[in-house]
């Protein structure tokens, strides 16, 4: 086997418009402190490629598995906090950001199994309200124990030296860009989304992987030939607890903050459900374009309409149309037309599913 | 004490096994013993709870009142799941596949679950090929072979029945239970299905349960008939001797022969 072909655990593009797209945003990825060096088009990276990893653990269960969960960005949260607390408790020391992921991954992995074990053996509506009931609760306890976790304000705390952004690493400047602390956390959480989203679609591409399709497409036949879906639901919901959580870690060390608008809200849920089923569900590529295109419309839609409202000027109700305040409406008109045009989303148009 | 004798022992056993479905009883204390090397056929008329039997010993229902034995072990509250693993395999009436996947894929989900793989996580599945050529062995056998990159949903009805037939045999259980195979199967394709169950029963290792309404096959294929009406069991004997009682004769099979 070519390494290229472990790596893809033989699961290729199927389609080259979406091997180059899928090329480009790795190396723009690859390259982002060198290519896109500004601090907001770096955060724009970083941020890609958490939500790369994050859509694509929840596409391992809606995608895959067919199940309905609310409770993703709880499990991200519980990365991204469980780096804040320890860091915050503990002090910035590489020992107290391990025992904090450790402690998040540990913490994950019991209540996705409890939440799992409690509710998967039923209709997945029960599950997905389950999930709903856990998360709020999850983020109203968040909020409230303001010692721990800060609050509504959340936590703002501090990385080892050799992460802080004044730390010089390297005496000279590779491509005039200076690598510091900053360039070695953008690589982390480069190397870290990367390494897991390649474990995913290995996970998928695996004889377990395998066997969550049967289920989904007919349980009751699954189990007929002996796969007990109660126990393959479980696992699956808890490796996509476990990437999750792993997503918030790297959100958490990026950002050096942990807080409810950035991990738990309700919208962030919302924002992944769009991405998956923009991209394409049960693809995992369709993770990657999903993230890569919303956060980028994210970011930079509401430039884009100031550019166009100031063009516009005197024309009536077209500046008042593309005023920057409306994009969130145009981000749901270009979302409704592209579930309208592409069921399958983008990778399943690209690959010529109809 | 002398050890028992694997062959007087039962390999399946129902006692007083019985469902009610809200007051309707399906299927009324049917006891009943399955031995290794025997077909068994079983007949009534449509609603007689044949297939609902069938469901209560692989386990998709629960009983009311009654109990399975499997291998002499009490199996009555097992789920389905592990009741295949410890040797049972079914293939269904009305076809029930996995629509969206390839022929071979639904038969290579079914091997890869009798080499009790799946729960490997990190492996690539197209790299066991061992299991990719037990299950193009098995379409071989229901010949399906040329047809194992299509979509189970896109097969013709025969078709289908066969890949049911074929997920069977990947399974390679001691006990097959065929709930009616050859129903809507056109007459040509209907030998190669019989062949594949008299190839089963000439193993003496296995055990064979088969719904079928047709009077010829049944004769030519059971060693043993019992007859299911309105829940009961009414008659259960040699072939020879169940199709000549009168209880059988007036009530079903006269009706059936004409059926057929
Ligand atoms: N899940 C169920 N709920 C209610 N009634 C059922 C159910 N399954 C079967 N029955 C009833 O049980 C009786 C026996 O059905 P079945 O076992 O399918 O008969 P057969 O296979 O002998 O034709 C029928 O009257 C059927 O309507
Ligand atoms: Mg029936």
């Amino acid at each position: 086997m070519s390494l290229v072909q472990r790596a893809l655990s033989g699961d290729y593009p199927r389609s080259r418009v979406l091997a180059v797209a899928l090329l480009l945003i790795l190396v723009g990825l690859a390259l982002a402190p060198f290519v896109f060096p500004g601090t907001r088009s770096l955060n724009v990276a970083a941020k890609v490629c958490v939500f790369i990893l994050l859509v694509a653990s929840y596409d391992l269960l809606l995608g895959y598995t067919g199940i309905v969960s609310f409770a993703h960005t709880m499990f991200f949260g519980i990365g991204a906090y469980g780096i804040a607390i320890a860091a915050t408790k503990l002090g910035p020391t590489w020992g107290s950001l391990a025992l904090g992921c450790v402690a998040a991954l540990l913490c994950s992995v019991v209540l996705s199994l409890v939440i799992g074990l409690l509710s998967l053996r039923v209709k997945t509506i029960f599950f997905a309200m389950i999930t709903l009931a856990v998360a709020s609760f999850f983020s109203i306890l968040a909020s409230q124990l303001s010692d721990f976790t800060g609050g509504e304000d959340g936590l703002t705390f501090k990385l080892p030296v050799s992460l802080a952004p004044g730390t010089k690493l390297l005496e000279t400047a590779v491509f005039g860009v200076e690598i510091n602390g900053k360039v070695l956390s953008y690589y982390i959480v480069f190397f870290g989304a990367l390494f897991l989203f390649l474990a995913l679609l290995r996970i998928v591409n695996s004889p377990f992987g395998r066997v969550l399709q049967a289920i989904r497409e007919n349980d009751f036949r699954a189990e007929a030939i002996g796969y007990r879906g109660v126990v393959y639901r479980s696992v699956a919901n808890c490796l996509s607890a476990l990437a999750a959580t792993a997503a918030g870690i790297l959100y958490a060390i990026w950002l050096r903050y942990a807080g409810p608008d950035t991990t738990l809200s309700l919208d962030i849920m919302i924002d992944i459900l769009l991405m998956v089923v923009i991209g394409g569900m049960g693809t995992m590529y369709g993770a990657a374009i999903g993230a890569t295109l919303f956060i980028i419309a994210q970011n930079y839609l509401q430039d884009l309409m100031k550019l166009g409202t100031d063009a516009a000027a005197g024309i009536p109700l077209l500046p008042n149309l593309i005023h920057p305040d409306r994009w969130l409406l145009w981000l749901g008109i270009l979302f409704i037309l592209s579930v309208y045009y592409f069921p399958t989303g983008i990778v399943g148009r690209l690959r010529g599913v109809k | 004490m002398p050890a028992p004798n694997a062959a007087e022992h039962p390999v399946l056993e129902t006692h007083g096994l019985t469902i009610s479905f809200g007051g309707h009883v399906a299927v009324d204390g049917v006891s009943c013993a399955f031995h290794s090397g025997t077909l068994t056929a079983i007949v009534g008329p449509n609603g007689a709870g044949k297939t609902t039997y069938f469901n209560l010993i692989s386990g998709q229902l629960r009983p009311t009142a009654g109990r399975v034995s499997l291998f002499g072990e009490d199996i009555t509250m097992l789920p389905a799941p592990q009741r295949t693993r410890r040797g049972m395999g079914r293939a269904f009436q009305l076809t029930n596949l996995f629509p969206q996947l390839t022929v071979l894929e639904n038969v290579r989900l079914a091997v890869q679950s009798h080499a009790r793989m799946g729960l490997n996580l990190f492996s690539v599945w197209s790299g066991h090929v061992e299991l990719i050529e037990r299950a193009g062995h098995y379409l071989e056998r229901t010949a399906l072979a040329d047809r194992r990159d299509m979509l189970a949903s896109a097969l013709p009805h025969g078709d289908q029945r066969k890949l049911e037939v074929a997920i069977l045999l990947a399974l390679e259980p001691d006990i097959f239970m065929f709930d009616e195979p050859t129903a809507g199967m056109s007459v040509d394709e209907v030998p190669v299905i019989l062949e594949l169950i008299h190839g089963i029963k000439q193993q003496q290792d296995k055990t064979v349960l088969l719904v079928e309404h047709k009077m010829d096959v049944v004769r030519s294929l059971a060693d043993r008939i019992i007859v299911l009406h309105q829940g009961e069991l009414v008659a259960d004997g040699n072939p020879a001797e169940v199709i000549a009682s009168p209880i059988v004769q007036q009530a079903y099979l006269g009706v059936a022969v004409e059926a057929a």
